[in-house]
C-alpha cells in the first residue's frame, strides 16, 4: 500500500488452483474450508485454532486484565460482540489450553427506544438475547437505554484509576493467583434472574425527544454513542467491574478511525480506536476483537454456530450519504473490495497513535460529553481559530468598525463580562446563575471540538439528560468563580482537584 | 425577497459562503476572504519584512488567486515582501504550454517577475517523453517528485527566501485522508503543517497561505474578481486512487460542510506514539537533495528512466540503491521486473 496505484498484475496472472483440491496452508493435510486473506486457505480445525489463539494472544500481549478481575462484556447482539462472548466462554472452559482467569459478566443495552421499536419488538429481542446469555452461565444485565436519563453526574468525571502498574505487577499477580487458589478461583458469579426493569413510556419519549433534537443523523449517532458509553461505564462501575470489553472488530475500528478524523476527533483517536481506553480512569475499556476482520468473524460464527441477534441501529436502511459515519463505512467497505489491504492499513495507523499531547487530569480540561481531554485551545493559526475568524468575519454587523481592528476573543469567557463586573462582585459565589436562565449558558466551552459540532447540530441543549446539564452548570459556576479570583492566584496551574 | 448580506446587513447577498453558510454581498465576501488569508499569514508568522517570496504559479485557480491576494495584501498591509512568480514547465503539450500562457499574462497583470524552470533543462526529460516510456500508469509519481525538486531548484536560481504554494483546505484534508489510507504515519503527522521548517541546504522553506481557504471559495473569489486562470485537468490520467479520496471528501462536505476544516483540525491534533519508527532525514549521496534513503526519489526515478527501467522508482527497491550508486549493472531477473509493462 505504499504506492498510490497498487499493481496486482503480477500475482493475478498466476493460474488459480482448482479450489476443491486446495489444501490447508497450516497443516497441509485437510482440505481448506475458508480463505481468510488472498492465498491463506485454512481447514476447519486450523481456522478454529488460529481464531482462538488470536484472542488469547491479544489479551496476553497487552497484560491488562489481571487474574480474578471482574470484566464486563458489552454485547450488542451483533456478530462481533457475540463472537467475543463465545471466545471468553471458550477461554474459560475447563479444557482450554491456556485458561483465561478473569470473572466475566455480560451487559446488553437495549436501544430499541432510541430507534423507535415497539415494546413488543423490544421484548422479543431481549428474550432472544436472554436465552443466549443464559446458556453461557455468566451473570448478565439487561439495561434499557432509557436508564441513561437517571445517571448521576459522576459518570462524566474521570475517576482516579488504579496507580500505574509496574512492569512486574502483572507477573506477580499471576503468581499470586496461581499460589492462592488457581484451580477453583474462576467461578463465574452466580446468574441471577432479575426481571427486566420496566421502561416508562415517558422515559422513552424523553429519550426520543433528546435524539430527535439532533437535526442530522451524524449528530444523532454521535449522541447515541456517547449516551451508550456513559450507561455502560456507569453499569460497570456500579456492579463493581473494573474492565469493560467492547467487541469492535478491525473493520469497525478502521471505519471508526476514518470517521473520527472526519468528525474532527483527531486528538481522541487513540482513545477511540486503541486496545485500551482509560479516559474514565477507574473503568478501562478494552477492545480484544480488534485483530479480527468482520469477514473472519462472520466465517467463524457461521462455521461454529455462534448465535447472534440482529438489532437495527440508527443508520439501518439509510442512504450512504445520510451521515458521516455511514458514508465512511460504505467508503471503506467499497474500497476494501477493490484494494484488499485497505482495512488493515487504516487499522495499523491506530496502533501508532497516542492520546493527547498533554495529560489533562483536571476535570475542567475534559470534555463534558466524551470525557476526553479538550482540544479547543485555539492556538494561533490553527483550523479551529481559522473557523472562528471566518464565522466572525461573516456576520460582523458593521464592517467599517472592525475593518481596522479585526480582533477576536476566545468565545468562552463572555458570560460575566456582559453582566458587568459590579453585579458579579456583589453576588459572590452565585455569579451569573440567575442571568443564565434568560440566555443559554456557554455549554460549548465545556466540550471538545467534535462534541461542539454535535451540539451545534441540535435544536436545543435543554433536552440533554439532567446529569449532563447539572454537571455543566457546576463546571461553569466553578470556572466563573475562578475567573473572579484569578488576580489573586499566583500561578495558573492545576487549580482543579 | 432578496437576502441581505449578513455582514453589512445593507447590500443584497450574492453568494452563500461554503465555509460558514452565511450569505454575503460581493464586497463583504472579498473583504472576509482577504482578511482570513491575512490573519493566517500574520498569526502563523509566515513572512518577515524584506523577504523575497516566490509564488509557485501553475496558472490554475489556486495559484492565480494566491498571486492576486499576495500582491494585494503585501500592498494593503505593508508586508514589505518582494514577490516573484515561479513556474515549472513539465513539458506536457496541450496542457502545460497553455496554462503557462496564463501565467505569462498574470505576470503582466500583476507586474511580477516570472521564472520558468522546465523538466527538460533540469532532468533532460519532458513528461511527454516520460509517459512515452512509462505508460499512462504511475506517471504522476514522476511528475510529482520532479516538481517538488524543480521548485526548489528554481527558487535557488531566483534566490528567494521562501516559496508559497496554492494548496487550499480541500487539498490538505484530502492529503490527510490519503495518508490514512496509505498508512503513512510520517506524512500524516507533517502534512497539516502550514510551513516546512528549514530542512537543510538546497531546500527552500515553503508555506501555504491558503491553507484554510475552501476550494469552492477560491473559485468564487476568482469568479467574482474575474481573474484570468486556466482550468483543465491534466491530460495524463487523473490519478485513480486519489480520486477515491477526493470523491469521499466531496461527499463528506455535502453531508457536513465543516468536514474539511474538521479533518484539518484532526490532522493538527494527532499525536504519534513515542517509539514509532520514523524515517530519518538525510541527504542524497548523488545530488545532495534531502532524502530518507541513500538516493533521493528523483535520482532513482531518473536512473530508471535513463537505464530504460522505468519501474525502478515505483515501489520500494531500496536494496538496489547501492548498486545504482556504484553504477553496477543489475541482474537479468531484476531488470525483467523493472521494465515497463504494456498491455
Amino acid at each position: 500500500m505504499c504506492q498510490v496505484e497498487e499493481e496486482y498484475h503480477g500475482p493475478l496472472l498466476r493460474e488459480e488452483l482448482p479450489s476443491v483440491s486446495r489444501q490447508c496452508v497450516k497443516c497441509k493435510e485437510a482440505s481448506a474450508a475458508v480463505v481468510i486473506r488472498a492465498g491463506d486457505a485454512y481447514c476447519r480445525g486450523c481456522f478454529k485454532e488460529y481464531f482462538i489463539h488470536k484472542f488469547r494472544a491479544m489479551l496476553g500481549k497487552n497484560r491488562l486484565i489481571f487474574p480474578g478481575e471482574k470484566v464486563l462484556l458489552a454485547v450488542s447482539g451483533g456478530p462481533s460482540s457475540c463472537s467475543m462472548l463465545s471466545q471468553v466462554q471458550e477461554g474459560l472452559s475447563q479444557n482450554a489450553h491456556k485458561k483465561l482467569r478473569f470473572l466475566p459478566g455480560i451487559v446488553y443495552i437495549d436501544e430499541g427506544g432510541a430507534v423507535g421499536q415497539s415494546v413488543e419488538h423490544r421484548r422479543r429481542t431481549v428474550e432472544e438475547l436472554r436465552a443466549v446469555f443464559r446458556a453461557t452461565g455468566f451473570p448478565f444485565l439487561m439495561v434499557p437505554l432509557e436508564q441513561v436519563l437517571d445517571l448521576p453526574s459522576s459518570v462524566v468525571l474521570s475517576a482516579p484509576g488504579a496507580p500505574e502498574q509496574e512492569a512486574g505487577a502483572y507477573k506477580a499477580a499471576v503468581d499470586h493467583f496461581l499460589l492462592s487458589d488457581g484451580s477453583s478461583g474462576v467461578t463465574a458469579g452466580q446468574q441471577q434472574e432479575t426481571p427486566p426493569p420496566e421502561v416508562q413510556e415517558a422515559h422513552t419519549h424523553s429519550l426520543q425527544r433528546l435524539l430527535g433534537s439532533a437535526r442530522t443523523l451524524t449528530a444523532r449517532e454521535e449522541l447515541l454513542n456517547i449516551l451508550r458509553q456513559h450507561l455502560l461505564v456507569h453499569t460497570a462501575r456500579s456492579a463493581g467491574y473494573s474492565k469493560l470489553m467492547l467487541g469492535d472488530s478491525c473493520t469497525r475500528l478502521a471505519v471508526k478511525l476514518l470517521s473520527s478524523i472526519s468528525l474532527g476527533r483527531g486528538a481522541q483517536l487513540a482513545h477511540d480506536t486503541g486496545f485500551s481506553d482509560s479516559r474514565y480512569g477507574d473503568t478501562i475499556l478494552v477492545r480484544p476483537m480488534r485483530d479480527y476482520s468482520a469477514k473472519e468473524i462472520a466465517y467463524y460464527n457461521r462455521m461454529f454456530s455462534v448465535p447472534s441477534v440482529f438489532t437495527a441501529g440508527l443508520d439501518t436502511k439509510t442512504a450512504d450519504k445520510s451521515s458521516i459515519q455511514h458514508l465512511t463505512e460504505s467508503f471503506v467497505i467499497k474500497l476494501q473490495a477493490d484494494f484488499p489491504s485497505t482495512v488493515s492499513t487504516i487499522y495499523r495507523t491506530s496502533e501508532k497513535l497516542q492520546s493527547c499531547k498533554g495529560s489533562a487530569s483536571a476535570e475542567g480540561d475534559r470534555c463534558l460529553l466524551c470525557v476526553c481531554a479538550l482540544d479547543t485551545a485555539a492556538e494561533n493559526a490553527s483550523a479551529f481559530s481559522a473557523t472562528l475568524i471566518s464565522e466572525q468575519l461573516s456576520q460582523t454587523k458593521s464592517p467599517g468598525e472592525s475593518r481596522q481592528a479585526p480582533e477576536w476573543t476566545a468565545p468562552a469567557s463572555q458570560c460575566c463580562s456582559i453582566v458587568g463586573g459590579e453585579l458579579c462582585g456583589n453576588r459572590g459565589g452565585g455569579c451569573c446563575s440567575s442571568a443564565k436562565a434568560s440566555e443559554s449558558p456557554p455549554l460549548r466551552s465545556l466540550l471538545c471540538y467534535s462534541c461542539q459540532l454535535t451540539i451545534k447540530d441540535m435544536s436545543s441543549e435543554e433536552v440533554l439528560p439532567q446529569y449532563i446539564l447539572s454537571e455543566a452548570e457546576r463546571r461553569l459556576r466553578r470556572s466563573q468563580l475562578r475567573e473572579e479570583i484569578r488576580d489573586f492566584l499566583l500561578e495558573d496551574e492545576a487549580d482543579e482537584g | 425577497m432578496p437576502v441581505l448580506c449578513s455582514s453589512c446587513g445593507d447590500k443584497r447577498a450574492v453568494l452563500k459562503r461554503p465555509k460558514t453558510g452565511h450569505s454575503l454581498c460581493k464586497a463583504c465576501f472579498f473583504w472576509a476572504f482577504e482578511e482570513e488569508v491575512h490573519q493566517t499569514i500574520v498569526t502563523a508568522n509566515l513572512f518577515k519584512h524584506g523577504e523575497i517570496v516566490g509564488i509557485a504559479a501553475s496558472g490554475g485557480k489556486d495559484s492565480t488567486v494566491l498571486a492576486h491576494v499576495m500582491k494585494l495584501l503585501n500592498e494593503r498591509f505593508n508586508y514589505g515582501l518582494e514577490l516573484m512568480l515561479l513556474s515549472v514547465d513539465e513539458g506536457i503539450s496541450g496542457y502545460r504550454d497553455d496554462s503557462l500562457e496564463t501565467v505569462k499574462r498574470n505576470q503582466e497583470q500583476y507586474e511580477l517577475p516570472l521564472k520558468i524552470v522546465s523538466y527538460e533543462e533540469l532532468y533532460g526529460w519532458t513528461m511527454d517523453a516520460i509517459v512515452k516510456q512509462v505508460g499512462r500508469k504511475n506517471n504522476c509519481t514522476f511528475c510529482g517528485v520532479f516538481r517538488r525538486q524543480a521548485l526548489d531548484r528554481g527558487a535557488l536560481m531566483l534566490k528567494v527566501d521562501k516559496i508559497c504554494t496554492g494548496h487550499n483546505a480541500d487539498d490538505i484534508a484530502e492529503t490527510v485522508v490519503m495518508n490514512v489510507l496509505r498508512g503513512d504515519i510520517a506524512r500524516l503527522r507533517r502534512c497539516t503543517a502550514i510551513s516546512t521548517s528549514s530542512e537543510g541546504e538546497g531546500v527552500v522553506p515553503r508555506c501555504k497561505p491558503l491553507k484554510y481557504a475552501y476550494e469552492k471559495e477560491i473559485v468564487l473569489y476568482a469568479y467574482f474578481k474575474k481573474l484570468d486562470y486556466f482550468s483543465t485537468e491534466c491530460i495524463y490520467s487523473p490519478n485513480a486512487y486519489r480520486g477515491h479520496a477526493r470523491t469521499f471528501l466531496k461527499d463528506l462536505e455535502s453531508v457536513r460542510p465543516s468536514s474539511i476544516m474538521d479533518i484539518i483540525h484532526s490532522g493538527e491534533n494527532l499525536s504519534v506514539r513515542d517509539g514509532v519508527k520514523m524515517p530519518v532525514q538525510g541527504t542524497c549521496k548523488r545530488c545532495g537533495y534531502i532524502s530518507s534513503q541513500s538516493l533521493c526519489k528523483s535520482c532513482v526515478l531518473l536512473e530508471g528512466l535513463n537505464r530504460g527501467l522505468p519501474k525502478l522508482g515505483i515501489g520500494k527497491h531500496h536494496r538496489l540503491h547501492d548498486k545504482i550508486l556504484n553504477q553496477q549493472p543489475l541482474t537479468e531477473k531484476e531488470e525483467r521486473k523493472l521494465k515497463a509493462v504494456h498491455f
